[in-house]
């Protein structure tokens, strides 16, 4: 006869509510792993899915994902000469907040794509499609909350949304927002009408204070002209250049060249990643692990005292029990199944309520296999650990206490 | 009696004594106690609150191991000099009986299940405990409430259960703490005839500590304690 059994069938409405008690506390516990992996999985999702084999950055700077790297967009051009460079993309990233027209505040990652040797055909998209024109098209996360067709002012442009990506957002959790590379340098370079006019009247006066222009009187009125014009200045820079190597060819030979370039840094897929990965997504993950550890500890210590408390409420049963001559093991079985029960059926609601509540948290909380096994071991070793508090004290329950 | 050694008397208690305590609060709840009971035979304590009758019992029922003196069951020596002889819980299981004051049933198990739980302790297969606990509940007469929780059975039938669940695995000796104290006098009659039947027809040796003057006319021999101190009963004139 299955002593637990019973018990629980008895008191079902209490089990029940006792195990749902405990599956929210282990589901916060499988939240907390769950957002260290979807934080993880963030940051380095970009990486992943540019595919690049190689990342060129600003001399001594780790890259776009660590701090500020700008190297000029002309770059890219000396790299395509490299043998054994199958394609070699701009890349630019910087962080925008606007009020969209409906008063919400859009925060968004963008990022440009060097079109048109990138489409964005990559993203992994929920609705509409990738670029197909060279200008004022976008392509934005969903958790971004825009709709296909909707026009976004960034700068002076509007851009029109279309396409819907789907997990494509930042290590800081932001969504990303794709745009061709050429507005995106425009978006990040934007400056209002009168801060053009003062920046071209101090050109003029910087012109003026040189000899040059006596000489060239044309510098002042170019001085005067848009930027594009000067051929001193160059155009927009760029935060790194993201090298595809063919097939064929060894991705460390082409590093080997280019690393001997005295302006630029070179980084692998994985260095990136690690980059990434070390920055404030370590000092997140840490402190994420170790509430993690005194959840699993406040979980133990909870369910050990709801299996004692379950134990005192039977202690005249058990002393019954030893009275009738029961062996420890079927006073063990008692507690220790419930135990373990307890456990299984949170678990079990851990994981049911977890499926429906986790998507709605506004970061990613990617539960994955290996976690759920891990908490699995953990909720096992819990049950043990507080049936031990409850077997403690049915060891000490004596059987003239039914007599009492 | 039937089982156990199968000796001399069911019961054999020799100069039996318990002492609580020690110094200024020692108390001797036993002092020199010799009983011998007989197989089939019903016997009845009695005495005031604090008198030793229930020490008695817990000594007798391997609960409390007594100071000194010796206690044999079926021939076999199971108690003396304040330790005891045998695996304490194995015998209980297998060759005695409680019955209390109170029904004292398991409230998460069904009336059948209260009765089949000591089968099963005792190793009987589930099937064969199932239909042993219905047998019991037929014989005492509650087999129609085999399937309700205590909660749902009267004090009586509770009782009842009780008594079947101390006859579950046909016990040499079954030994009864004011069995009928929370029952009417009708009640309280009915159950002390129970012993008396299933001492009868099994021939289990069963002794009851009881208040209740009304239905002493069931026991084959009565004794009355007082201080510790076991003595025949002579009735008042």
């Amino acid at each position: 006869m299955n002593l637990a059994y019973r018990d629980i069938r008895h008191h079902f409405g209490r089990f029940v509510l006792t195990a749902v008690g405990i599956g929210l506390l282990l589901m916060v516990v499988m939240g907390m792993s769950g957002i260290y992996r979807g934080m993880v999985e963030d940051a380095v999702l970009l990486v992943e899915r540019a595919g690049a084999d190689l990342w060129i950055v600003q001399k001594d700077t780790h890259g776009p994902f660590a701090e500020v790297s700008r190297i000029p967009a002309s770059l890219g051009d000396r790299l395509r000469v490299v043998p054994g460079v199958r394609s070699a993309d701009n890349f630019v990233s910087f962080t925008v907040q606007r009020e969209l027209e409906d008063g919400r505040q859009l925060r968004a990652v963008v990022q440009g794509l060097d079109w048109p040797a990138d489409r964005g055909e990559w993203l992994p998209l929920t609705a509409g499609h990738a670029f197909s024109r060279a200008h004022y098209q976008m392509v934005a996360d969903r958790s971004l909350g825009l709709t296909v067709g909707q026009q976004v002012r960034l700068g002076k442009d509007f851009y029109e949304v279309v396409g819907i990506a789907r997990n494509m957002v930042s290590s800081g959790g932001d969504g990303m927002a794709f745009l061709t590379l050429r507005d995106a340098q425009a978006v990040q370079g934007d400056m209002v009408g009168e801060s053009i006019r003062i920046e071209r009247q101090a050109r003029l006066a910087r012109a003026e204070r040189i000899d040059i222009s006596r000489t060239q009187p044309v510098l002042t009125e170019r001085a005067l002209g848009p930027s594009g014009a000067i051929p001193a200045i160059g155009p927009p820079a760029v935060s790194a250049v993201m090298v595809r190597v063919e097939a064929e060819c060894d991705v460390e030979r082409v590093r080997g060249i280019v690393s001997s370039w005295p302006d630029v840094s070179v980084y692998t897929d994985e260095e990136q990643k690690g980059f990434l990965l070390e920055g404030n997504v370590d000092r997140a993950r840490r402190q994420i692990g170790l509430f993690r550890i005194l959840l699993v500890f406040v979980s133990g210590i909870i369910m050990a005292l709801i299996i004692y408390t379950l134990t005192l409420d039977k202690v005249h049963d058990i002393a019954l029990l030893k009275l009738l001559g029961a062996r420890n093991r079927v006073v063990f079985g008692l507690i220790v199944q419930q135990a373990m029960l307890l456990g299984a059926i949170g678990y079990g609601v851990a994981n049911l309520i977890g499926q429906w509540v986790f998507p709605r948290f506004p970061r990613r909380v990617l539960v994955s296999g290996s976690d759920l096994v891990m908490l699995a071991v953990a909720v096992a070793g819990i049950s043990l650990f507080a049936s031990l508090l409850g077997i403690w004290k049915a060891m000490k329950v004596e059987p003239n206490e039914v007599l009492a | 009696m039937t089982g156990v050694g199968a000796r001399g008397p069911a019961v054999e208690v020799e100069r039996l004594d318990k002492v609580y305590g020690s110094g200024n609060t020692e108390v001797r709840a036993l002092r020199d106690v010799n009983l011998a009971v007989s197989g089939g035979e019903v016997i009845a304590l009695l005495g005031p609150s604090g008198a030793g009758k229930s020490t008695l019992l817990k000594a007798i029922g391997l609960i409390e191991a007594p100071t000194a003196g010796r206690i044999a069951i079926g021939g076999v020596a199971v108690a003396g000099d304040d330790r005891f002889l045998v695996n304490v819980r194995s015998f209980r299981r297998e060759h005695i009986g409680f019955v209390f004051q109170k029904a004292n049933l398991i409230p998460f198990l069904t009336a059948v299940e209260n009765v089949q739980v000591a089968l099963e302790i005792n190793d009987e297969p589930a099937r064969a405990a199932r239909r042993r606990s219905m047998e019991l509940l037929d014989y005492l007469g509650v087999s129609d409430r085999a399937g309700h929780y205590p909660s749902m059975l009267s004090g009586g039938q509770q009782q009842r259960v009780a008594v079947a669940r101390s006859l579950a695995n046909r016990p040499d000796l079954i030994l009864a703490d004011e069995p009928t104290a929370a029952l009417d006098s009708v009640r309280g009659r009915q159950v002390m005839e129970l012993f008396r039947k299933v001492s009868h027809e099994q021939g289990a040796s069963v002794i009851v500590v009881t208040h209740d003057h009304r239905a002493l006319d069931v026991f084959d021999r009565i004794f009355e304690m007082e201080d510790g101190r076991l003595r025949p009963h002579e009735p008042s004139p």
